[in-house]
């Protein structure tokens, strides 16, 4: 394959990486922007979207798309509430501490982590695509699923940002994202809200673990890699800005698709790396932060 | 006038600190009650705890009959108190319209009460669309009190509104207060500055080290400048 089919390629994986990636950096940096909480155990909210997409495909008897469409709704409402009970049980016991909290998800994550292999197995398991069509290039065929997971979170994050910015429940999470006091002085309850922003960013990781895992297997251990890239596009694209999220997860999903391929996956994490520290010394609150109150 | 808000015997700590002491007040049905004192001491407190966003350690504050410190801070504006904080603390990422809409959803008011407001703040209008954070210093301090006034409150607390204002800001400030009390709106108003509170108090409260020490009417501080200066220091 000549050098423009080949970078066309990798740029469409490097676009299915952005997309999965952007849906689940957007969980993290709602609850980081509105809540002022590193959740450390957003990866394993992943890990159970997949581990539960498995387990909703083979309660389907073999039907890939009921599967699927199952996993779809089963998967994230499931994770949603494990992660209000989190908020509930242990975030608002210690007031939502900053640092507090980063230890209690550090717990969350292994008690996660622990359950799934106990209950799921240390196996990789796949699950299958709703639909195996194949685009004809013409220098390459291409998974029709994939294009599909680009179109659908897309598709998620468009709708995202317009409950955000058009809605009244996003009028209010913006409002307790700017000022919590005021928020509250104004009627805004403000512990419901997080609750809600916590389940809501759980929810967003356990979507995107579903539209993946046709593509990469559902393991215990999935949860790592999707954390750290999260981490790495929210602090590039700035805390809590939807923008910010969307332009870094393009960044570093094409980058890496396109490193990946032409030199190695190892070298992509770097690079993504080393632009972190970058934007930390040069631009702490991100390309697209602002200052918080 | 009956009394629109009583405050009485309240204690309020900030971590190990003792803010406010026993701390007693009353705010008569359509009166401007300004509280003045010191830096210190513990006037933006006393606002802050009717809010709830300070919370009572003992004592009573009462709104008519609804005993406010039994309320979730949430639930005080919809019983009928707007907060228009020290600093405005407006939300700056968001547009004029955004704003006067977090406090039209406080109590479920609509476009009748939002046109009401914006009768009173016209320069508003104009802007509906531009992101409050750009606006002037005096038009922030207009959107802060119209924001508070969507809320269509009973009690209206001001934190400070005319700190660092223009001259003539500060008589559009005045004056806005003044008609809110023609609408039977209940007022409590915090200053420093004394020229800033005589035009349009009904009475004032002298704060100090966490207390009312003494409540008196607006004529009585013309007649006497010492009361001004025993308390605040200027006269």
């Amino acid at each position: 394959m000549s050098f423009g089919p080949h970078l066309l390629l990798a740029c469409l994986e490097g676009l299915v990486t952005a997309a999965v990636l952007s849906l689940t950096a957007l969980g993290l940096s709602l609850v980081f922007g509105v809540m002022r909480i590193v959740n450390v155990a957003h990866g394993e909210f992943f890990m159970l979207g997949a581990v539960l997409a498995w387990w909703a495909a083979s309660l389907a008897g073999g039907d890939p798309v009921i599967g699927f469409l199952l996993a779809l709704v089963i998967s994230p409402l499931i994770v949603g509430a494990i992660a209000l009970l989190s908020e509930r049980l242990v975030l608002r016991r210690l007031h939502y501490n900053p640092e507090a909290t980063i230890v209690a998800t550090i717990g969350l994550l292994y008690i996660l982590q622990q359950a799934a292999l106990s209950l799921y197995g240390p196996e990789a398991r796949p699950v299958p695509a709703p639909f195996n069509v194949r685009i004809v290039l013409p220098w390459f065929g291409y998974s029709g699923y994939k294009l599909f997971v680009i179109a659908a979170s897309a598709s998620l994050l468009v709708a995202t940002w317009l409950v955000l910015t058009r809605t009244r429940i996003g009028l209010v999470m913006r409002a307790t994202q700017y000022d919590r006091e005021t928020a509250q002085a104004f009627g805004i309850p403000v512990d419901r809200v997080y609750g809600g922003v916590f389940a809501l960013g759980a929810m967003l990781a356990a979507v995107a673990a579903v539209l993946i895992v046709p593509i990469q297997q559902a393991h215990y251990l999935m949860g790592r890699d999707p954390l750290l890239l999260s981490f790495i596009v929210v602090i590039i694209g700035g805390l809590g800005s939807l923008r910010g999220t969307l332009i870094a997860a393009l960044l570093i999903g094409l980058s890496d698709g396109v490193i990946s391929m032409f030199f190695s996956p190892t070298l992509a994490k770097m690079i993504a790396t080393l632009a972190v520290a970058l934007v930390l010394v040069f631009r702490p609150q991100g390309l697209f932060g602002t200052a918080q109150r | 006038m009956s009394d629109a808000l009583t405050i009485t015997g309240l204690d309020c700590f900030y971590g190990e600190v003792q803010v406010l002491r026993e701390f007693a007040l009353d705010l008569r049905r359509g009166e401007v009650l300004c509280l003045l004192g010191r830096n210190g001491a513990g006037k933006t407190t006393a606002l802050k705890a009717i809010m709830g966003l300070v919370p009572a350690h003992a004592g009573s504050i009462k709104l008519g009959d609804v005993e406010l410190t039994d309320l979730p801070a949430y639930q005080v504006p919809k019983a009928g108190v707007a907060y228009v904080p020290q600093g405005r603390r407006l939300f700056s990422e968001m547009t004029v319209a955004e704003n006067l809409d977090i406090g039209l959803m406080t109590r479920g008011k609509g476009a009748a009460t939002r046109e009401a407001v914006l009768e009173l703040f016209p320069v508003l209008r104009e802007r509906l669309k531009q992101r409050s954070g750009t606006l002037s210093g005096g038009e922030q301090q207009m959107l802060a009190m119209a924001r508070a006034l969507c809320v269509e409150p009973d009690v209206l607390l001001l934190d400070e509104p005319t700190e660092g204002l223009m001259p003539s800001m500060i008589a559009r400030i005045r004056e806005t207060v003044a008609r809110l009390r023609e609408r039977g709106v209940s007022t409590i108003l915090v200053e420093q500055r004394v020229d800033a509170v005589l035009p349009v108090a009904d009475r004032v409260a002298f704060i100090e080290n966490g207390r009312n020490r003494e409540i008196v009417d607006v004529q009585r501080l013309r007649d006497d400048p010492h009361l001004v200066r025993r308390y605040v220091g200027v006269g």
